[in-house]
């Protein structure tokens, strides 16, 4: 599914190295995890592979099903089946979220050569996938994650990957500033969605999501490097020990 | 420096045959403008603004834009009044009646020996002169050639349109309109259209007690066209005063909007949306004068510069001593699309009550880049994303329109607007 070897990225403002050779593959339906000490460029390797500027790839590449993402737009990368969900969702003033769905899911479509949704049927679509999110039709008329809580933003993310069915979601510290109702609410987002055709990357701090979001590789990334990888077990033995011996292990 | 010395242009003749109120209005305007003098470039009030093209003695040709689109407010019913390069348009225009409507040209009564707009036209222009001088809408009170004069007696069943139309490349026109809208009356008023290839346009609009008056104008996309536009307002007790303007391109666009709220409870609102690109340069410049108690006023601008455009805002709040519990708010944001366009603001406060509660912002900046990310990450096309950010933006000034057919028909034209150009 996703295929990313030797994946070296540097910003593109200053002469900084983030990623150092990064080698990663996810396999069809699997859910892997990344786990790291802040900075270890779990994030970067999120925006580079949804295609966000002011990055600059220095060597290596990545692909999905087979295709170069590192040479499409953002949103051709969407198209492809990629999603990103955000670790801190973009608000966006006087975009209503049900217009924001709809151009997306549509957007889609098209550049896919499909024919786009009529607005009846996305309705229907849109209020059952919102309903088991608990996101209420206030949610979907305000503005895009405008006065949304933290865990409004999440699960709104969560309701836009519905949408979209991607085949590769990345899934950016979706832990991060919820409460533990609202995670389990989004994990079971989450889980609703795994299926044989798609895969996810979920990133994160700590292993009290991958209780709720079983994954079936773990991976340490330290420095701009996966240093270890490993079962779910690696994810217990870094919530008991901390990186700190698995930073020693590898120096 | 002598006001002979900075009057720039040769006054026009007054219009012939008018009738003594008119002939009164005009003669004491001329008077006025030749105190006053025409503006010039280092007048503090133009410092953002060349008004050369709009004073010097021929009007620079504008070439006249042709569209296949429909024209805008088509669908809206209205009574229809059609001006062509300045000049009434019988066949065009619909009769001058409509239940609670007092309607007639400025042209005809103006030859009259008498009519009620005499305590109106050039009177509220002539008190808005103070504490800034406006000389050309002293020169329009003095040599208007038509207008549209409007009293409404009651709350009227459909909006009034005003239809500029501009066939002349070198068309110079100059419409004063009155509009008295009485004690508990309400009437919409529409203007739309280019008007001419210069175009200097005055509307007193008097609103009695518990009286509304809700004006929509769309300027004309002309690109060449050039326009100074002044609105003259005075509120009464507890009535209110709605004002929307969408500007598309224009060499040249001044609009300002010089209100007085003179009874207390007033509601007094001016918006506009601007969009333009290249030469484009408009102005919008707003005086606001709070002398009552407990009055609303609210001011917001919003435009939206690409490839070396202007937008200027200079924008006041006055209030007055006495004009306690006063609520003024102001805001006036640019989106500037490249490097090369520029936003020149200038809000002001002045206030002489101790109880008010008045605020003002003004921002100028680019595209929101991580909502453009966020937009293009979920399949978005980059254009198109921009160009939903853009119409967000705007949107908030469009809220201001209490029609939402018209507020409708706007965005319409701003979509297409930016279609056209991310094509």
């Amino acid at each position: 599914m996703l295929e990313i070897k030797n994946l070296h990225v540097q910003l593109e403002d200053e002469d900084k190295q983030i990623l150092k050779g990064v080698d990663l593959t996810v396999e069809a339906g699997k859910v892997h995890a990344i786990m790291g000490p802040n900075g270890s460029g779990k994030s970067t390797l999120s925006y580079v592979l949804s295609g966000k500027d002011g990055y600059e790839v220095t060597d290596g590449e990545a692909a999905l099903d087979g295709v170069d993402l590192l040479d499409l737009d953002a949103e051709e990368r969407a198209a492809a089946g990629l999603f990103l969900a955000f670790q801190y969702p973009v608000e966006i003033p006087g975009v209503g979220n049900m217009t924001f769905l709809r151009t997306a899911v549509n957007a889609q479509r098209k550049a896919r050569g499909e024919e786009e949704m009529s607005a009846g049927d996305f309705l229907k679509l849109v209020r059952a996938k919102a309903k088991s999110l608990k996101i209420d039709a206030d949610m979907l008329k305000r503005p895009v994650n405008v006065g949304f809580s933290g865990g409004e933003k999440k699960r709104n993310e969560i309701l836009q990957m519905a949408m979209l069915e991607p085949k590769m979601c990345i899934l950016d510290e979706t832990d991060s500033g919820l409460d533990v109702d609202a995670m389990k609410l989004v994990a079971e987002g989450v889980n609703a969605l795994r299926s044989e055709g798609r895969s996810f990357l979920v990133i994160t701090h700590y292993q009290r999501l991958l209780d709720h979001i079983k994954p079936d590789v773990v991976h340490i990334m330290a420095n701009g490097r996966i240093i270890k990888t490993g079962g779910p077990e690696l994810a217990l033995e870094v919530e008991n020990n901390g990186y700190a011996d698995l930073l020693a292990e590898v120096a | 420096m002598g006001a002979a010395e900075k009057l720039t242009v040769a006054p026009r003749a007054l219009p012939e045959g008018q009738g003594v109120w008119a002939q009164t209005a005009r003669e004491d305007a001329a008077a006025r403008l030749s105190a006053m003098g025409m503006p010039v470039r280092r007048d503090e009030y133009w410092k953002y603004t060349n008004p050369l093209s709009l004073t010097e003695e021929v009007a620079p040709a504008a070439e006249v834009f042709s569209s296949d689109e429909a024209p805008i407010f088509d669908d809206i019913d209205t009574l229809s009044i059609v001006f062509v390069d300045g000049v009434f348009d019988a066949d065009a225009s619909d009769d001058l009646v409509l239940e609670g409507l007092e309607i007639s040209r400025l042209a005809d009564a103006a030859q009259a020996d008498i009519h009620w707009a005499k305590d109106l036209y050039g009177v509220l222009e002539n008190n808005g002169q103070n504490p800034v001088h406006r000389p050309l809408a002293a020169a329009n009170t003095a040599f208007a050639t038509d207008g549209v004069l409007i009293r409404a007696t009651a709350k009227v069943s459909k909006p009034v349109q005003v239809t500029y139309l501009h066939k002349s490349d070198t068309s110079d026109a100059i419409l004063h309109h009155v509009v008295r809208v009485d004690d508990g009356a309400e009437m919409t008023l529409i203007e739309n259209g280019p008007a001419a290839a210069r175009f200097n346009q005055v509307l007193e609009v008097d609103v009695a007690d518990r009286a509304a008056f809700h004006h929509v104008r769309a300027q004309g996309r002309d690109h060449a066209r050039r326009a100074v536009t002044h609105i003259f307002t005075r509120l009464g007790t507890e009535s209110t005063f709605k004002s929307f303007t969408l500007t598309a391109n224009g060499v040249l666009t001044r609009n300002e909007c010089i209100m007085e709220l003179t009874g207390d409870d007033a509601i007094a609102h001016v918006a506009g949306a601007a969009v333009g690109d290249g030469d484009f340069h408009h102005d919008d410049t707003v005086f606001i004068t709070h002398d009552a108690e407990n009055c609303e006023s609210r001011q917001v601008f919003k435009k939206v510069l690409r490839n070396g455009a202007t937008g200027v805002f200079q924008g006041k709040i006055l209030v007055k001593e006495g004009a306690q519990k006063t609520d003024g708010y102001q805001i006036s944001q640019a989106l500037l699309l490249d490097g090369d366009s520029q936003f020149l603001a200038k809000p002001e406060l002045e206030i002489y009550a101790d109880d008010v509660a008045c605020s003002h912002g003004s921002t100028s900046g680019a595209i929101d880049e991580d909502a453009l990310f966020y937009l293009r990450s979920r399949g978005v096309p980059e254009a198109q994303a921009q160009n939903l950010l853009v119409l967000a933006f705007l949107g908030e000034a469009l809220e201001e329109i209490d029609n939402d057919d018209l507020a409708a028909e706007l965005l319409g034209r701003l979509e297409a607007w930016f279609e056209r150009r991310s094509s």
